[in-house]
């Protein structure tokens, strides 16, 4: 790994492990470590999106899909099933796998909006199948009484527990995801974005890299919705509606698309912006969401994370 | 070295491609050997280039055939093309510009790697190994090109004569057994040609065969062991250096009235 991720990665397990001491012991900031959870939650989807949109250069207005197809995966099978809360998650991921490779082979054929059509047909499709599906999804009204993760016994059933696990597993996932990228793969996927025929030309497969990403960051998704599924304990389809998607998306490129960093700052100031700091405006936040989009796409290409490279050298030239 | 006792290497028949009305390749055949350097030359708009982007599937063809070591390759993707052993450089540099040139390299080593998803992002102990390997062998493959010093730079950073040598490199890397050079020396000076010659020379040492498209014809006289003349997408001379040098055809379509032959 290379020593600027080796650092960052220092940086962020020290805020990690920080922040529940600070929050805990602040009265004023005591409900951030749920705020974090959702945070770790969706920065889980978003970096399979970056993966996706920034290094494999494909658009998907469908996570929210995934994410549902994950959520509701897990919470069926736990309480019509009583399978456990970790076998579920696993039996999402595969489900969901198997949906993103069926959904991805003919779509990725696809490119710029005719792809982004696609995926928000698809994201449509699997909201109207948790909605009509009664007897399954519980319809509109969803259902509740999903169980919560235990390891050993010990029940995850705080919100500290609960914390930490989803916040290793997204430093897992931003190995896993650093590695790929840091790989031949990375390199094959990189080399597209700056010229497709040379690309071509030293035998990258590049419909087969695009459908491979496109399915792991479905699975990163699913991942994700089991961890929401177990943790708010409830299921319903407006949480895994287009405008879900989209915010994702919007969260991506507000954070920086072409660097999972971006991803996880983006995701994280989304996130509580409009869980926290936005509710002095009520109604009116969708208009502020507006204003950063549009601010960040006319001054800041590359996203809030180019700031980093910006700013350091203006401190070097003082 | 090459070891087919088979003469001829790459055999294009008939090959044909329009674009719209415009037919760019009316019927071209020619037989390249293995371990020659053969030179394609013709006037601009002749359809050199669009020759190259046929064989290596950029294109398909619209008629004809085209056979590497007897195996038929038409219509086939370029990526395909690429596992066959065919490898080139572009006309208009198509480095990855926001890639270090060394990662340039090391893309042309994907095809003779395989890790997969899991093992990479696990960084399992093979892929460990063979990137690795990936590595050491993009480092040499710059060294060979004389570009190692500038292994950590972007390579939309380099100068364009360099940019050249490091498609060269690239190319390489794929550990080709036949080499496609679309104006190499287009852009270069002349110390920068003179280079350039010596690393075809060392190219063919190494068994690979030789294709290149150029306007210098110093360069293209000095090199080639068969030269093939195109005009209009079709061919009008072929030969050894020699005998192009006096076909009075190519004088008249080619090289004009006023070149001066001293040069040639």
């Amino acid at each position: 790994m290379r020593s600027s991720n080796r650092k960052a990665l220092f940086g962020l397990t020290l805020f990690l492990i920080l922040f529940p001491v600070v929050a805990m012991n602040v009265t004023a900031i005591g409900h951030y470590l749920d705020v974090m959870i959702f945070v770790g939650i969706y920065c889980l989807i978003n970096m399979g999106l970056s993966l996706l949109m920034g290094y494999a250069g494909q658009i998907s207005l469908g996570h929210a899909a995934f994410f549902g197809l994950g959520a509701y995966t897990s919470g069926i099978l736990c309480t019509k099933f009583s399978m456990s809360p970790w076998l579920a998650m696993v039996a999402g991921v595969g489900i969901t796998a198997l949906v993103a490779y069926i959904v991805g082979v003919p779509s990725l054929k696809l490119k710029g909006h005719y792809l982004a059509m696609a995926t928000l047909g698809f994201g449509v499709i699997v909201h109207i199948f948790f909605n009509e599906e009664v007897s399954l999804t519980g319809g509109p009204s969803g259902f509740s009484d999903i169980p919560g993760f235990s390891i050993l016994g010990f029940r995850l059933d705080n919100d500290l527990y609960y914390y930490i696990l989803v916040w290793f597993l997204v430093l897992l996932t931003l190995i896993f995801s650093l590695n790929v990228i840091h790989s031949r793969i990375g390199r094959a996927l990189r080399s597209l974005h700056d010229s497709q025929v040379a690309a071509d030309a030293m035998g990258v497969e590049t419909s087969r890299y695009k459908v491979i990403i496109f399915v792991l960051s479905a699975v990163y998704a699913s991942i994700a919705g089991s961890l929401y599924t177990h943790y708010v304990g409830f299921l319903s389809p407006s949480s895994f509606d287009l405008f879900l998607s989209i915010k994702l998306v919007m969260m991506v490129v507000v954070g920086g698309m072409h660097n999972i960093w971006g991803a996880l700052l983006g995701t994280w100031l989304l996130t509580f912006l409009g869980n926290e700091w936005l509710h002095v405006f009520h109604d009116f936040d969708i208009l502020v969401y507006g204003a950063i989009l549009l601010a960040v796409v006319m001054f800041l290409p590359d996203g809030l994370v180019d700031l980093v490279p910006r700013m350091s050298r203006v401190w070097k030239r003082g | 070295m090459n070891t087919e006792s088979s003469p001829v290497f790459l055999q294009v028949e008939n090959l044909q491609k329009s674009f719209g009305g415009v037919r760019a390749l009316k019927g071209l055949s020619f037989k390249v050997s293995p371990g020659i350097v053969k030179a394609i030359i013709g006037p601009n708009g002749a359809g050199k280039t669009t020759l190259f982007n046929v064989i290596t599937g950029i294109f398909p063809p619209n008629g004809g055939a085209i056979a590497l070591n007897g195996k038929s390759i038409e219509g086939c993707k370029a990526l395909e093309i690429a596992r066959l052993g065919v490898s080139r450089t572009f006309q208009n540099v198509e480095v990855f510009g926001r890639m270090t040139v060394l990662e340039n390299v090391m893309v042309g080593r994907h095809i003779q790697s395989r890790a997969g998803i899991v093992s990479t992002g696990l960084r399992l102990l093979g892929m460990r190994r063979e990137e690795r390997q990936i590595r050491e062998s993009a480092m040499q493959h710059l060294a060979f090109v004389g570009l190692e010093n500038r292994a950590k730079e972007l390579a939309a950073n380099l100068p364009l004569g360099e940019q050249k040598l490091l498609e060269v490199a690239r190319a390489l890397a794929t550990d080709p057994r036949i080499l496609l050079l679309d104006e190499p020396a287009g852009g270069l000076n002349t110390r920068e040609t003179e280079g350039l010659a010596t690393l075809i020379h060392r190219i063919l040492e190494q068994g690979i065969t030789v294709v290149l498209v150029e306007h210098d014809m110093n360069l293209v006289m000095d090199i080639s062991d068969e030269i093939l003349v195109m005009n209009f997408g079709e061919k009008i001379a072929e030969g050894k250096p020699k005998e192009i040098k006096n076909d009075p055809l190519v004088i008249e379509a080619y090289l004009g009235e006023e070149v001066d032959y001293s040069d040639l």
